[in-house]
């Protein structure tokens, strides 16, 4: 049961939600305001808010300049086959740690999470070696890989978080009435958990979508997702504000429809196990 | 007889003709600034004369700098081209990763190219990678405001007529600072600076047993000169300031006076950009009477790593791109100031290109900087602003944290000096020098 507050409490809370959500979306508005200024406005000091001539000027040279389309392409294709395979991998490996624990079970979720502590910048060498062997260097299917490998740990414990939620006894019913182990998942376990793995799923595409270590440094000129899309409009010897704004409006416009739209199961993955 | 001697040259020429028009797709790491754009912009060009097609790879500069470091070290092989600086080709020359530049045809005239350049791009003679375009550092200031200070800019001014006007021309209430200067930490920011600087007070990184130098009066010379200068007329919040800030100062009328890379004079008086554009003017960076002045030396170069199958392919870009015919195409397509500046002595010789207000001062300050003998005593390493070793990239970020903790207020002169001494010894020793 919800519990009751006074209109002035609620209002209060309501101010403070607000304020503290467009602090947050305050640089990207910003962001998306100086795309439609010049690189002259963009700089002006005192800066300017509203009261600027909007130009679109950014957006065309952005687009004469770079092939925008191939790089989306990459960034929808590697965040989305990245996110279904480790899916595919940590379903069952979410059921067998939620529903039939070992001793180690514990242990093997802590050393998983471990393997997000090292900074990656110190398997750089030895996986772009691995690369240079297998022919992936600047492929969508290697980058599909490694990016599947970053975000697993979190899949996987996203997913035991939610299965842990459904009582056993419900498998052990189906199971009783002869359901197999491929029935029960499909079946009964899944479409109970879809709400947990909806919210994994985009929660893990955006994160694909964001990774800029392993997008920049694996690639060069065909499987550069977004990532390296705004890299390429950031100089340290010259003002070219507005257009990196452009550019940065036009990588993250997709994700954050996509973000929009989906904000109520985003909410619930994001705040997991917070609120039991 | 004849027919057949006739027949057989027909064939080989077609073959060769064939051979020739064999179509090579070549990858092409590089930089996001204005010439580079502008080269990508004019790749048709090149597709039309060779067959050969171009792939871009753009990336911020210390983005790039990463990936291509990466690529090359390991032999992956994912770039035909690679653009790099004056700090990398002598390191990568002597660790056998770059192919030499030997055997440049006739018509592209390497003889033409600047002394000074060539020098910082060549090791034992040979020349490693080929300047895209190149750049000093020079004084830009407001002529108005000098003008008002009662003074007169000289061509080749000294520290102290700097400072002197940099404290008259401050008028802090108006929100006009004397001189602006990099303070952001970085080997590539403010050290680029620093050390370009010390070289004029006569102070060194390194004496010849590679011994760090920060403990000398030159060094406390440089660093209180310009903490003291700093603190008197400059903006604030100063330590924060890098290239970028610095001109987005002064282009809003905030600066009398930067130092900086020459490349910003086409910027600073571009009217589209700058609200200062028609007043500015141009002076070689100061001295401090030992004759040697407070300018730095830097070209992007374009540089092929050895073990890439498309080698004659890439050959021929390089010499499309840096040639005198691609100035003169710039020139017709964009006008002379979007030329790439600062590589070619027959580009300064050139009429209209000395139109441009920077043209002879940028020219003045290339040929004054000698990255053989950066500073008045002599050195074991090659380098103005840099010294060309793998370890000072890192050893120079770390100083410059330092130097800028310094600027900030949060250390005096000589506690910076003492730490950066201290950690410059300790890398040095564990690296191997020592």
């Amino acid at each position: 049961m919800a519990r009751e507050h006074s209109p002035r409490r609620k209002a209060l809370l309501t101010v403070a939600a607000w304020t503290a959500g467009l602090l947050i979306f305050f640089p990207i508005l910003w962001t998306i305001l100086t795309s439609f200024k010049t690189e002259a406005q963009a700089i002006a000091d005192p800066p300017l808010f509203l009261n600027f001539d909007w130009t679109l000027e950014n957006y065309a040279a952005v687009q004469e300049r770079s092939d925008y389309m191939r790089f989306l392409w990459n960034s929808i294709v590697i965040s989305g086959a990245s996110t279904l395979l480790g899916v595919l991998i940590a379903v069952p490996a979410a059921w067998s740690m939620a529903f039939v624990p070992s001793k180690r079970t514990k242990d093997i979720l802590l050393w998983m999470l471990s393997t997000k502590m090292l900074p990656a910048v110190g398997v750089l060498y030895p996986i772009y070696l691995i690369f240079i062997e297998l022919g992936l260097l600047d492929t969508r299917a290697g980058l599909t890989v490694v990016i599947m490998l970053i975000n697993l740990p979190i899949i996987v414990w996203m997913l035991y978080t939610y299965f842990r939620e459904i009582p056993v006894d419900i498998l052990e019913a189906a199971r009783m009435d002869g359901a197999d182990l491929r029935a029960e998942i499909l079946y009964v376990l899944a479409p109970m958990a879809l709400p947990g793995i909806a919210s994994t799923v985009l929660l893990n595409v955006i994160l694909a979508w964001n990774e800029a270590f392993w997008t920049l440094n694996l690639t060069a000129a065909n499987a550069a997702p977004l990532t390296a899309f705004i890299a390429s409009y950031s100089s340290p010897e010259g003002l070219f504000y507005a257009k990196l704004s452009a550019a940065s409006t036009m990588a993250i416009a997709p994700i954050l429809i996509l973000g929009w739209f989906s904000q109520k199961q985003l909410v619930r993955g994001l705040t997991f196990g917070a609120v039991k | 007889m004849h027919l057949q001697k006739a027949a057989c040259a027909a064939a080989a020429l077609s073959l060769f003709a064939a051979g020739g028009a064999m179509a090579e797709t070549l990858t092409i790491a590089t930089v996001n600034n204005g010439d580079m754009i502008r080269m990508q912009g004019l790749t048709d060009d090149f597709t039309a004369k060779t067959g050969h097609k171009v792939e871009w790879v753009t990336l911020e500069e210390n983005v790039l700098r990463q990936r291509v470091t990466t690529d090359i070290s390991t032999k992956g092989g994912q770039f035909d081209i690679m653009t790099i600086g004056m700090y990398e080709t002598p390191i990568w020359a002597r660790n056998g990763w770059l192919a030499p530049l030997d055997n440049l045809s006739a018509e592209y005239d390497v003889d033409d190219i600047l002394p000074a350049i060539r020098n910082g791009l060549s090791v034992d003679g040979t020349l490693y990678a080929a300047p895209f375009y190149g750049e000093s550092s020079m004084i830009m200031y407001r002529k108005d405001l000098m003008e008002a200070a009662g003074l007169t800019m000289p061509e080749a001014p000294s520290w102290d007529f700097v400072a002197e006007a940099a404290r008259k021309m401050t008028d802090r209430e108006n929100g006009i600072y004397g001189i602006c200067l990099r303070g952001k930490a970085g080997w590539g920011e403010n050290m680029a600076f620093l050390t370009a600087m010390s070289n004029s007070f006569g102070a060194r990184w390194f004496d010849m047993e590679w011994r760090p130098q920060f403990d000398t009066p030159e060094w406390k010379q440089t660093l209180t000169f310009y903490l003291d200068l700093m603190n008197e007329a400059g903006p604030p919040g100063a330590s924060a300031n890098g290239f970028n800030e610095n001109l987005s100062l002064f282009q809003q009328g905030k600066c009398g006076m930067w130092i900086d890379a020459t490349v910003a004079a086409s910027f600073v008086t571009n009217p589209k950009e700058s609200t200062v554009a028609d007043k500015v003017g141009f002076a070689l960076a100061p001295d401090a009477g030992l004759g040697k002045r407070s300018n730095w030396l830097w070209a992007w170069a374009l540089a092929i790593p050895t073990g890439t199958k498309k080698e004659a392919a890439a050959r021929q870009f390089i010499e499309w791109a840096t040639s005198k015919a691609y100035l003169e195409l710039v020139a017709q397509k964009e006008g002379w100031p979007n030329v790439p500046p600062g590589t070619r002595a027959s580009l300064y010789a050139n009429p209209e290109y000395a139109k441009a207000p920077f043209a002879e001062m940028t020219l003045k300050s290339i040929n004054s900087a000698d990255p053989l003998h950066p500073t008045v005593k002599p050195v074991p390493y090659v380098g103005v602003q840099f010294v060309a070793i793998p370890e000072f990239a890192g050893i120079a970020t770390e100083v410059g944290q330092e130097f800028s903790a310094a600027l900030a207020g949060q250390q005096t002169a000589e506690e910076a000096l003492a730490k950066a001494q201290a950690l410059t010894e300790d890398a040095m020793e564990a690296a191997g020098y020592r």
